[in-house]
């Protein structure tokens, strides 16, 4: 039998009433009510732990350095408690052969029972040459590990939706997971990286209830990514205000005022940022000064200047935003409306003039 | 009442009647709320995306953008509601009511009219025709520049709208839930919208231009039809 979650907490010296005071810190972080710490318990005392599979293609890994730094739960209770991480080539002490070994027994042994955890994306072109893991291209290994697995949480931006890799022109044509995975769960949890609370929180909650959490139409927890930075951002009453910081050295930077002519994508990105914070809710960009620059949405390094509110439109082919093309057709079209009415003012003197009308 | 519209038109392309009543009340009353509309929504519209210098003072003093914003939302309110009024109207005003909506595409003669009012405006034709309704070009235009552009901005507009409304909301559920993942993300939904600005304002600039120019040149009258409903002609000829 595989040791529950409480059984390798108490083993690990946590007390009982630790355990209860983890489990309500847990709920509170997932938005949860009091009434859910004790199914949180029970889920915890009883459930064998779920192994988790976490596989790495194309990436930076700073989804891994910002999962270690989850402060509740502690990464720590997560990958020794929660789950049961048998697999994660850039953390684990096996190496090579080892490696794979436990790969492949975790997929025999718990067949359609582990989860997969991607961080990063697959290659495409080249026949998937751009990532090579254990000697075969990252393509398969993912299909493979896919093949018998749960659900798959994509990590970050580039599993979720491309991210830098995959910007124009994409020459490995690095591509999502949900592009090459069709019938598999897919949780999409973006971000470069995704906030070390929102990942632990999304596991927590798959493990505690069994399920997965509900997701948008996009394939993103809504607990966490429900709201945009805007809506709940702590300058938002300079905003509403008209109070806005134009330069990164002038007054309104100084006095903290809103970021939005700085370019801040706060208004069109979906994340917990302005919630949740960064390490352990010390902080989060748009506290720090510096606009966001929509780092969990599809294609934001893609979308023009991070300091532009009006940005670029790339389907033009040339660098121009939306002003300048309207501006410039009115324009155009404004000096041809000018022409036309002197032309017709002749012509309808002309008219009166001669056979009237 | 059809019929009897037609027995007026029919005689107003055959000889003496001079004025023939083609838009009725709640089509002129649409236009020029919708008109306001627009123009309220284009000139905050402007201002949410390229805001005043900052307000001075503090921020629980302050209100500016909210009051810019609350304003666009307003006339994107009244935008949608007069726009489904007068889609009502259609169905059971006179069919002058209809032309707005529907492109005789398949009818060869309104093709040829097209082509007719495109040479009067490019000074090839020398004596104009007449109209009770629309000139088949400015149908067309309206049509196409302006049905569609309303329509774009009314679903791209409320996707927006809904963000902030937020899950559940109306404007939620029937736009923005599919309008986001449409277009991939909200930065596009709002580059998108903000073209639109330009384009309903290449529609106003011409469509004013030709209403006025129309009204002096034109064999009938243009402005003063769209305020009393009453299409008057200049003379008796055919
Ligand atoms: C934001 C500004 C405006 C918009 C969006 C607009 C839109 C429209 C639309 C959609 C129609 C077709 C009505 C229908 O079939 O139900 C129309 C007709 C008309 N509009 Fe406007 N309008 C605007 C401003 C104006 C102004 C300022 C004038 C006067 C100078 C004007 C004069 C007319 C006239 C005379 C007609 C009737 C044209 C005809 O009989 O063929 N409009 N307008
Ligand atoms: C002719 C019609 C309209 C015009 C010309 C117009 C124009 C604009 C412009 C230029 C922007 C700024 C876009 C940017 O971020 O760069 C904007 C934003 C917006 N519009 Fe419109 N709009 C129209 C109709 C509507 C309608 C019908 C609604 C529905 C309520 C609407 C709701 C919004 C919202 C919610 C925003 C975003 C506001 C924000 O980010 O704070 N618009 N509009
Ligand atoms: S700083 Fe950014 S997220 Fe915050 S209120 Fe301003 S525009 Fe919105
Ligand atoms: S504030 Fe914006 S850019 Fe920064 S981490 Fe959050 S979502 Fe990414």
């Amino acid at each position: 039998m595989v040791e529950t979650f409480y059984e390798v907490m108490r083993r690990q010296g946590i007390t009982r009433r630790s355990f209860l005071k983890y489990c309500s810190l847990t709920a509170a972080s997932l938005g949860l009510g009091p009434a859910f710490v004790p199914r949180i318990a029970h889920a915890m005392e009883t459930k064998p732990r779920t192994p988790v599979l976490w596989l790495h293609g194309l990436e930076c890994t700073c989804c891994s350095e910002s999962f270690i730094r989850s402060g509740h739960p502690l990464a720590k209770d997560a990958v020794l408690s929660m789950i049961s991480l048998d697999y994660d080539d850039t953390i684990m002490t096996a190496a090579g052969h080892q490696a794979e070994a436990i790969l492949k027994e975790v997929m025999t042994k718990y067949k359609g029972n582990y989860i997969l955890a991607v961080e990063g994306n697959p290659p495409l072109n080249q026949e998937g040459m751009s990532c090579i893991i254990g000697g075969k291209p990252f393509i398969e290994q993912l299909k493979h590990v896919a093949k018998d697995a749960k659900a798959i949480i994509s990590w970050g931006s580039c599993a979720s939706w491309g991210c830098v890799q995959a910007a124009k022109p994409n020459p490995t044509q690095a591509t999502p997971v949900h592009k090459v995975i069709f019938d598999k769960p897919i949780i999409k949890v973006p971000g470069c990286p995704p906030i070390a609370e929102v990942m632990t929180g999304v596991i927590t909650y798959m493990l505690t209830f069994d399920r997965l959490p509900e997701l948008d139409r996009q394939g993103r927890p809504k607990m966490f990514y429900g709201q945009r930075i805007h809506d709940k951002c702590y300058r938002r009453p300079h905003f509403d205000a008209g109070q806005f910081a134009e330069a990164w050295d002038d007054e309104g930077s100084r006095k903290g005022y809103c970021l939005y002519k700085m370019g801040c994508k706060g208004p069109t990105t979906y994340n917990a940022c302005s919630t949740v914070r960064w390490n352990g809710g010390v902080s989060f960009p748009i506290q720090s000064g510096h606009g966001c620059i929509g780092c969990s949405e599809d294609g934001f390094w893609d979308k023009g200047s991070f300091y532009d509110r009006v940005t670029d439109i790339q389907q033009f082919g040339v660098e121009a935003n939306a002003d300048k093309v309207g501006g410039a057709a009115l324009g155009v079209v404004g000096a041809a409306v000018v022409a036309h009415a002197a032309v017709s003012a002749i012509k309808q003197s002309k008219n009166k003039s001669g056979n009237d009308q | 009442m059809l019929s009897s519209q037609d027995m007026q038109e029919a005689a107003a392309h055959g000889r003496s009647v001079k004025a023939v009543y083609v838009y009725e009340a709640p089509v002129r009353l649409w236009h020029w709320v919708n008109a306001l509309a627009i123009t309220v929504l284009a000139l905050s519209g402007w201002f949410i995306a390229s805001p005043l210098p900052s307000q001075p003072g503090e921020a629980s003093a302050n209100f500016l953008m909210g009051y810019i914003r609350f304003a666009h939302f307003a006339a994107g309110y009244m935008l949608l509601v007069g726009f489904l009024g007068r889609l009502y109207w259609a169905f059971v005003g006179n069919h002058h009511a209809r032309q707005l909506f529907v492109l005789p595409i398949f009818n060869g003669t309104w093709w040829k009219e097209v082509v007719f009012e495109l040479r009067w405006y490019l000074f090839l034709e020398r004596n104009p025709k007449k109209y009770v309704g629309h000139n088949p070009l400015a149908q067309f235009s309206m049509f196409t520049l302006f049905l569609t552009t309303t329509l774009f901005m009314i679903v791209t507009g409320f996707a927006l709208y809904g963000e902030g409304a937020q899950e559940g909301s109306w404007s939620h559920t029937l736009f923005t839930s599919w309008v986001i993942p449409l277009f991939g993300q909200s930065q596009d939904v709002h580059t998108w919208h903000h073209l639109g600005l330009w384009v309903m304002g290449l529609f106003v600039l011409v469509h004013v231009y030709a209403a006025i120019r129309e009204d002096i040149m034109s064999r009938q009258s243009m402005v003063s039809t769209m305020l009393s409903g009453w299409r008057m002609f200049k003379d008796d000829k055919p």
